[in-house]
């Protein structure tokens, strides 16, 4: 009887030695004169136990983890193709609890799939969203979208069903589906997760955006830094065209959605919406200014729908089993889960998917496990780059897009990164202002400029040089940054950089002037 | 000043231009087409490029300095590229970045004498969980220390 066995092809998996895992099972393998069937699936999210090798069994998948290549030959001693007993054994993979307490909506495949099968993709609940959507009228499919009370998850939270409305209302022509998948916030990658380990996903929501508002063209804007991504998006929607899922022909509908990959250039200002368009269009990244809205006046000039990877792919479920499955998750006006990542100084990070309203505590100590370090964990940055850093007085909050605006913080696209007591946190701030000096578009002043005032100003602070009024000054630009900016970058780098000054006023006052 | 293309690489830019200028907003595509191609965006490939899409050479010129991935000077045998961004911060990033430059002995943004290395700086790779990250040539490595990284640098140098 052959076995089959997965080995992970996440990117992450990979950087930890999944490829040497994966030849030295099928050399082992093949001494031993034992058949597999070697499956290279997504990650399964637990960053900390890959690569997770997994086993089927009788009883279900058998994970072992993390394994090294040395590993290998004590796993077949151990009789690992039946779910023997080893230093590494897990058990039953859906049984530990890291996986058990998790609600995956939107990643109910990624790690379980052969991400490049639509067989496979079929078989666990694919394309069922499709084909409901090809049953309802456009507008119902919109109605549907906005009933779930999905919101846009690259971090602005729009209601989603308002977005397509207003492309749907547009008259016919030329429209656009574009996914943002320029992932560029620092402690995250479920977009990333998402489109190694269950590509197909993405591709069906789209093509259920591209059915409800009319467009016929769907592009996926994908960061350069994100080659294992390009490879399996390309596969992904090379497979769903030959099945005739993407095409003139769509499951035999009759309609028509294509669909292509379009690589950034590490930009990461390209990660706003307007930006993204004109890079799209094979500009430079500058910011448009709205209005018009891009669901008016987007891609080429035609109504398009900006979405986020995390949200395309949420779609397929809620058409699947409906807006109120979806809305009955969550808390207040967040409605549904999020994926949540677990980052930088962690114990066991990863991907975490929770209804809204699960607490920054149980996330850092219940999955997290704490710092990686050991040491205590001084601050965490929720949200990106741009995001607020939360001290420990406030790890109560909960993860919900107005609970977190309620204490100056934001959520962005739920990226959490973990800091331990050695931080410094000027040097954070400093970090902020120098990201946004690197990434600036240039079109408006206060972002061009301001960051690079600001850079200089905390070198003041560093150096001890007269810190009460430069702290005042660089409030006083933050400010202006706030105030003035063209879009987030500008407009939120101050973000990181005030809340180090509130919550950890001590680490730019105590310096030594020197 | 003029920076000539030669015969090779004209032929190249010249077809990859003439096989992507039908696509909508082309321009990104061909850049990358270039690159993936000749191992950069050549100074010379911008009045070819310009007058193949029917665009000004400064508008092309705006576009390969506008965005960080386009490289104007031919890279090292190897391109290592070392994650700054937060996340790798906090599990000492910094000190890796001091490691890396002081045991190749270039900054970000250089080569090696001899040519064997390019070290550049990226803003997150997405491999966040696993801190810190690099990529060298399109490998992702996570969890790096200073031995891991004279490690991955050993084995890229026997690679050749």
């Amino acid at each position: 009887m052959t076995v089959t066995v997965y080995v992970p092809i996440d990117a992450a998996a990979l950087s930890l030695g999944a490829d040497e895992v994966a030849s030295a099972i099928a050399s082992e393998a093949a001494a031993r004169g034992v058949e597999l069937n070697l499956v290279r699936n997504g990650s399964r999210g637990a960053c900390w136990l890959e690569p997770l090798v997994e086993v089927v069994t009788a009883n279900g998948r058998v994970g072992y983890g993390p394994v090294t290549p040395a590993d290998v030959p004590g796993l077949f001693a151990a009789d690992f193709l039946n779910g023997g007993q080893h230093a590494l054994a897990l058990g039953l993979v859906e049984a530990v609890p890291w996986f058990a307490s998790q609600q995956r909506l939107t990643f109910a495949r990624v790690g379980i799939v052969d991400p490049q099968s639509v067989a496979d993709y079929v078989a666990n609940d694919g394309y069922q969203g499709l084909r409901r959507a090809l049953s309802l009228a456009p507008a119902q499919i919109v109605q549907a979208v906005l009933d779930s009370g999905l919101r846009g998850r690259g971090g602005a939270a729009f209601p989603t069903g308002i977005k397509w409305k207003t492309v749907l209302d547009q008259p016919a022509g030329q429209k656009y589906i574009t996914c943002n998948a320029d992932e560029g916030d620092s402690g995250t990658f479920s977009d990333r997760m998402l489109m190694e380990g269950d590509p197909l996903a993405l591709v069906e929501g789209m093509t259920i955006a591209g059915i409800a508002v009319g467009a016929t063209q769907g592009y996926i804007y994908l960061r350069a830094e994100y080659p294992h991504a390009y490879r399996a998006l390309n596969r992904a929607i090379a497979a769903a065209y030959q099945a005739r899922y993407l095409g003139n022909d769509v499951m035999g509908s009759g309609k028509r959605f294509d669909l292509e990959v379009r690589m950034g250039a590490g930009a990461y200002v390209c990660g706003e919406e307007t930006s993204m368009l004109e890079s799209l269009e094979g500009k430079r990244g500058e910011i448009r200014v709205r209005p018009p809205l891009p669901a008016i006046k987007g891609l080429f000039g035609q109504p398009t729908i900006v979405n986020n990877v995390m949200t395309l792919a949420t779609v397929p479920i809620i058409l699947q089993k409906g807006a109120e499955f979806y809305k009955n998750f969550g808390v207040g006006r967040s409605r549904g889960t999020l994926p949540l990542q677990l980052a930088g100084n962690i114990k066991r990070g990863g991907l975490v998917e929770r209804a809204f309203g699960v607490t920054l505590r149980e996330l850092l100590y219940d999955y997290g496990g704490g710092s990686a370090t050991g040491r205590p964990i001084r601050a965490v940055q929720v949200g990106g780059p741009l995001g607020a850093y939360i001290p420990a007085s406030q790890f109560d909050v909960a993860i919900d897009y107005e609970a977190l605006a309620g204490i100056g913080a934001l959520l962005g696209h739920g990226g959490i990164v973990v800091f331990d007591d050695t931080v410094d946190m000027a040097r954070m701030a400093r970090y902020a202002m120098e990201f946004c000096a690197v990434e600036s578009c240039g079109k408006c002043t206060p972002c061009r400029i301001g960051s690079t005032r600001g850079v200089e100003v905390i070198d003041r602070i560093l150096g001890g040089v007269e810190t009460e009024r430069n702290v005042r000054q660089l409030e006083e630009l933050c400010e202006t940054m706030l105030q003035g900016s063209l879009c987030g970058l500008g407009g939120m780098t101050p973000f990181p950089v005030t809340s180090a000054l509130k919550h950890f006023s001590e680490d730019f006052r105590a310096r030594t002037r020197h | 000043m003029t920076h000539t293309l030669s015969p090779n690489d004209s032929e190249t830019v010249l077809r990859i231009v003439g096989e992507l200028k039908g696509r909508p907003g082309p321009l990104i595509e061909v850049l990358h087409a270039i690159q993936a191609a000749l191992g950069y965006v050549t100074e010379g490939a911008v009045p070819v490029v310009a007058q193949g899409l029917n665009l000004s050479r400064a508008e092309v010129h705006g576009v390969v300095t506008f965005y960080h991935y386009f490289r104007r000077t031919p890279p090292g045998k190897h391109v290592v590229s070392l994650c700054r961004a937060e996340a790798c911060q906090s599990m000492g990033a910094d000190e890796l970045a001091e490691h890396a430059k002081r045991s190749l002995g270039v900054d970000f943004h250089e080569t090696t004498g001899d040519g064997k290395f390019s070290l550049e700086p990226i803003y997150c790779l997405g491999n966040c969980a696993c801190s810190p990250a690099a990529m060298v040539d399109g490998r992702l490595y996570g969890r790096l220390t200073a031995e891991r990284f004279d490690a991955m640098i050993a084995e890229q140098g026997r690679n050749k």
